[in-house]
Formats: structure tokens, sequence, C-alpha cells
């Protein structure tokens, strides 16, 4: 490599360079692990970190928006998860749960789970060599190359594998909780193996926290055939400075059920790509999200639909609140194989602009090759309806009250379609205190029903 | 008592409303007719507060205040209420949710206590069971989807909760079947009250029939052109508008 390339590295690649070269011993897993890792360090050294002259980029451009690298965490401490368990025991959490500090799987805070769950931390899995899973960790489809993606194989810590035993029916959510204990980054990779007829719901939250620490994370799901998942990520913070570089690769076996929701709000910077790939007939996948923006906040999602089967319906529908200066990216691609015959994709992204300095970037993509298929995709951009607000208005709500009660709407849209009460009720609390932090004083207006 | 006092409203330039004078005392029933375009709805906008217009000069005064430079909702506390030509579908917004909030945001303006929730259940269940309403369609989305029909009933709905003491109807009659029509004015008349004034807006006698008017103006080019009582709408049925149009033309 030339000392001119070199030259060129921004401080963050430089710190990162330097702490793969720092790191590398001490991280988990076998010889062929080290392989991986070193080949994966080439992938992201080869490109850097990604910028706007490449496409999947372009808006957001990451070597300027990452001023900086954070130094990689350790392990969290005896005292730090001792205070946690305290916090944990405390705050009447969901028993059914697993909780990462830092990335770092912690077994003593997580809770029971039930029969037909097994989990494994991903050190121990990378240590063992266990094959099976690494094959899977490792099978990375259309997001090889990623830069981003290739930067988490370097240098991933730790994470969990969740196995579901085929046919095992897990009633209540399982919690995957992620806690961030210090100002650091953290390369977190996790698997979630969904065995053949079986259903789970996986409910990730983001654990309150006063650290914005930059977290890399990569979760690789695997839908066996006629499996069920109902995934929601509340993908949250509370710091200008945080950023979150976030992937999920799922593989889709036949007659296999995928659904995932997730709302992004609070973090300085995100990126969340979704690669999702169809490998059997008949599956039906629905991704959804809402990102609430402010300040000069940045979200970008980015998915990627493989229909490589026959008859598999997908669904994207992506709602964006921007407001002050927030910036939010949507970019979706279905792509459809010359055999898939009968797919069913459709792609939708609706933005509504508060402010005049907020910005929407839509680039919505179909790659179809294949004949009989019905595919499309829609983007709108707009403000408030005028007509509701003073219809609203006529009737005493204050406007900033009115506004809340569209915007609630607007995102609850595709919050109620969680279809599990207790999820539905804390992702709306989440929506309104965002509001209501927008709007300072107003209190938003409590349901009523019959 | 609601008075107009030679107000005159433009949109871009055009002069919609012209010096128009109007006056409402308190427990009477005004009827304002005239053709199409003769600035009817347009009054009815600026009198709640819609932004779109330019008020170039006159006044707008509900029980002695004037109403100009308030918001609309600030107008909704005051007392004002409009029942819209087309009310609006606004999906994802639970109507009960909805009922509420306007009812106790209006009570807070005014200092009132806000209504607790088995108290505003109870005024619900009651008004809503005179006007048909179905507990169906208290569930669903505030006007989504509803019906013509519906959409007038939960107008009236709104208005019989508020409790304003002046209330626009603005063309509540168009759209609707004649049960419904009948549903409809029984809902007003049962709000008709001494303290309470009306202004309703239409084109036909048909409303006429059963919310019978103390007073009949008719508008034409951003004016009121004649005024009279309840015989007047029984004349212009038979002869049209054709008359005050030119009336206003020459004027």
């Amino acid at each position: 490599m030339s000392a001119g390339i070199l030259q060129a590295r921004t401080p963050a690649e430089m710190f990162l360079a330097s702490t793969f070269d720092h790191s590398k011993a001490k991280l988990p897993g076998t010889d062929r692990v080290a392989k991986w890792r070193e080949d994966s360090f080439k992938v992201f050294n080869a490109s850097g970190l990604p910028h706007r002259r490449m496409e999947a980029w372009h808006y957001t451009d990451l070597r300027v928006l990452m001023r900086n690298a954070l130094p990689i965490a350790a392990a969290p401490s005896a005292p730090i998860v001792d205070a946690f368990s305290k916090e944990f025991s405390a705050a009447r959490f969901p028993n059914q749960r697993i909780v990462l500090i830092d990335g770092f799987f912690v077994p003593e805070l997580s809770g029971d789970l039930p029969e037909g769950i097994t989990v494994r931390s991903l050190a121990s899995v990378l240590t063992e060599g266990r094959t099976e899973y690494i094959a899977l960790l490792s099978s990375q489809d259309s997001a090889t190359g990623n830069a981003i993606v290739a930067l988490n194989a370097a240098l991933m810590q730790d994470g969990v594998v969740i196995e579901v035993a085929p046919q095992a029916t897990i009633a209540e959510p399982l919690h995957l909780i992620h806690v961030t204990a210090s100002p650091a980054a953290h390369f977190t990779r996790s698997a979630l193996l969904v065995g053949a007829g079986a259903s789970l719901r996986l409910a990730e939250t983001a654990y309150p926290s006063r650290y914005a620490g930059q977290a890399n994370a990569c979760l690789v799901i695997s839908l066996g055939d006629g499996a069920s998942l109902a995934h929601t990520a509340m993908v949250t913070g509370s710091a200008a400075d945080g950023m979150r570089l976030e992937t999920m690769m799922a593989r889709v076996k036949t007659r296999a059920k995928f659904d995932s929701f997730a709302l992004i709000s609070g973090i300085g910077l995100v990126r969340r790509q979704v690669f999702l790939k169809f490998e059997g007939r008949e599956a039906n996948a629905s991704l959804t999200g809402v990102s609430l923006l402010g300040g000069r906040e940045h979200a970008d999602t980015a998915l990627q639909i493989e229909h490589a089967a026959q008859g598999c319906v997908s669904r994207e529908t992506f709602k964006y609140i921007l407001d002050e200066e927030a910036t939010g990216v949507f970019q979706g691609m279905i792509r459809v194989a010359p055999d898939a015959q009968k797919t069913d994709g459709k792609m939708l992204s609706k933005a509504i602009l508060l402010s005049d300095r907020a910005v929407m970037n839509n680039k919505p993509e179909l790659e179809i090759f294949a004949d009989d298929v019905a595919c499309g995709h829609g983007a709108t951009c707009g403000g408030l309806d005028s007509e509701q607000l003073f219809y609203l208005q006529t009737r005493g709500l204050p406007l900033r009250e009115a506004e809340a009660l569209l915007l609630e709407a607007f995102a609850g849209e595709l919050i109620d379609s969680i279809g599990q009460r207790e999820l539905i009720d804390a992702f709306r609390l989440k929506v309104r205190a965002w509001l209501s932090a927008r709007h300072k004083t107003m209190t938003a207006p409590a349901d009523v029903t019959l | 008592m609601l008075e107009v006092k030679n107000l005159t409203v433009s949109v871009s330039g055009r002069k919609i409303l012209d010096d128009l004078n109007l006056t409402v005392r308190d427990g009477e029933v005004a009827a304002l007719m005239g053709p199409n375009g003769s600035g009817k709805s347009t009054l009815s906008y600026v009198i709640a507060g819609r932004k779109d217009y330019t008020v170039e000069s006159g006044d707008i005064v509900l029980n002695g205040e004037s109403l100009l430079n308030l918001d609309p909702d600030v107008r909704g506390a005051k007392g004002l209420f409009l029942a819209f030509q087309y009310p609006v579908e606004i999906p994802g917004v639970a109507t009960l949710t909805f009922l509420k909030a306007a009812l106790n945001a209006q009570r807070k303006r005014r200092g009132e206590e806000e209504l607790s929730t088995p108290d505003f259940m109870r005024r619900v269940k009651a008004t809503s069971a005179k006007l048909k309403i179905s507990q169906d369609m208290l569930k669903r989305a505030l006007n989504a989807g509803f019906s013509g029909g519906e959409k007038k009933r939960m107008d009236i709905l709104q208005m019989a909760l508020l409790e304003p003491s002046f209330a626009i109807l603005d063309e509540t009659d168009s759209g609707l079947d004649i049960d419904a029509l009948r549903l409809v004015a029984e809902g007003v008349n049962a709000q008709r009250a001494p303290s309470r004034g009306f202004l309703v807006i239409t084109h036909y006698q048909r409303l006429l029939d059963y919310v019978v008017p103390d007073t009949v103006h008719v508008m034409a080019k951003g004016r009121i052109v004649r005024s009279g009582g309840k015989e007047l709408a029984l004349e212009l049925e038979k002869s049209g508008y054709r008359d005050y149009s030119e009336e206003a033309a020459v004027a």
C-alpha cells in the first residue's frame, strides 16, 4: 500500500487501524476466526470509511460525519454489572431478557429463558470454533464488501447466538437489551436462528444511558421453513454525538414470516442497513420503521431485499418526522431474481418536514429480472395538512397540540401494526415523549377507549 | 351576539367579501343564502380564523370581543363553533381521544376544571345516542371512512359537547338524504337556546323546513343584499338567485 493513500486517511480511519492492530491478538476466536478478521479488515481498509462517492453511501458520508473513533470498549467490570443488577431488579424489568453491556453478553443480568431457547455468547462460539454457527455468522450475502459489516467482523468482541428449537412457540417476547455503560466503541455480532415451524417475538431495546458511545452491531437472522419472527427495535438514545451503525442480515426460508419494526430517535448519527433474502417459496416479510429526528440528527435506513424464490411477498414502509436541521435518508432496493416469479414487493417512504432546514433524501430502486411480478415503490415528502390542522384548531386544540395529534397518528399507524399491546404502548410513549419535548409545555392527550 | 362590521376580505388580491355587515343576536337563528361563489363559505372560514384570507378592513365581534387577532382555537374557547361543509378526515386520531382533548383544551383555556373520563363518557354517550351515532363510529378514527351523513352528525355531536355560544353551520344539509337531514336538524334544534345564536348557511329552502330561521339574509358578490324573515327563503325557492346577483352587480 502506498504512502500516498495512507496520508489521505482520516483521523477516525487511522484510529480504527491502530485499534485493530492493538486488539486483534486479544479478540476472541480460533486461528480461522483470526484469518476472517484479517481478511475483513483488509476489505474495510481498501475503501476506508464509506463516503459520498460510493453510491450506497451517497447521502451518508461517514468519512465526513464520523469525526473521531472512540477506543474499543472493555468488558464490563464487576461493580458495573453489580450496579445494573440492582437497577434492573428495582425497575420491574421483563424477566425474559438477554442483556448486553457495551456489546458484551452478561448472563448474570439476563433472566430466565423458557424451554426452546438456547443462548450462547459470541465469544464462546468463536473461541470454541463452532463451525456450524461461524458459517452462519459469516454468511453476509449481498452485504459482502460493505465496509461497516467488514469492520464489524474484524473487531467483533461479543454478542449472542440465540437459537429457537424447531416447532417451539415462545409466547412472551424475548427482550434483547443493549446497555451503553462507557463512552466507547462497541462491535457486536449476534445471530438468531429460528428453527422450522418455531415462532418468536424479539424486542430489542436501548437502555437509557448518559453515554453516547459508538456502536457497530450486526444481527444475522435465519428463519427456517414455516418459522415466524416478529422483531422490534428501539434504536434510541439521548446523545447528539452518539453513533449507531446497525446491520441486519436475514435469510428467510419457505413459508416463513418475518416482521420487523424499528424506531430511530435521539442518536446523532444512525445508519441502519437491512439485507433480506428470500431463499424459500411463499415467504412473507414486512419491514417498517419510524424515524423521529431533530437537531442535527442524521438517520439513514438502507434496505436490500433479494427475492430469490417464487411467490414471496415483501412490504417496506418507512416514515420520517424531521424537525430543525435533521436529515433523513431512505434507500431501498428490491431485487427480483429471474426465477422468482409471482413476487409481490412494495416499498413506501413518507416524510413530514416540520422545518425549512430539514432534509429528506429518498432513493427507492427496483431491479426486476423475472417477468411475472407485482412490484412498486413510492415516496412522499411534505408538511402537515393545513385543512386537518385548521379543523382541529377550530375545536379548541392549540396549534402545537393539533400538530402533535397528527404526528402521533402518522407514526402510530406503523406502531399499531406491531400487534402486541405492551410493545405498542412502549413505542407510543416514546413518540409522545419526543413530541412533548418538541412542544415543551404541551401534554399529549390521553387515550380514551370505550 | 355575533357582529360582522364592514368586513372586507381578499385572497391573493381578489376581493371576496366587500364591506359586509351582519348581526345575529343571542337566541336567533339566521339563515344565510346566496348563489355559488357569493362568499358564504369564505365568511364562515374568516369568522373561524382561517389564515389563508386577508382581512382588509372591518371587524368580527363575538359577545362584545373582537376575534380578528385570535387564533382559531382561542375563538373556539370563546364560544365559536363551525360545522364544516366538508368535515375533515383525520386517520389515526381516535374520535374519543380527540373529543376529550378538544373539550378539555377549551375548558383549560377558560380556566375551568378538566372533565374526568367517566364524566366525559357520560356526556358522549347521552349525546351520541340522540344523534344515532353508534359505539362503532366512536371507536373509529375521526371521520375516517365516514359517510357524508356520519361526518355531519359527528360535527353536530362536537357542537353539542362543546356547547358554543355561537355556531355556524356551513351547508350542513349538503350531501344528506332526507332521513339524515332530519336527524341533523333535530340535533341542531335541540341546541337552540336563548343564549345561543346560529348562522345557518344553505343554498336551499329544504333545511329551513326543519331548522326554522328567525331571519334570512341573501348574500351576493361578497355582501348582504337583502334581509328579511323566514318567508324570504320561500320566495327565493321560487325566484332563484338571479335577481340578487344582478342587483349586487349594479350596486
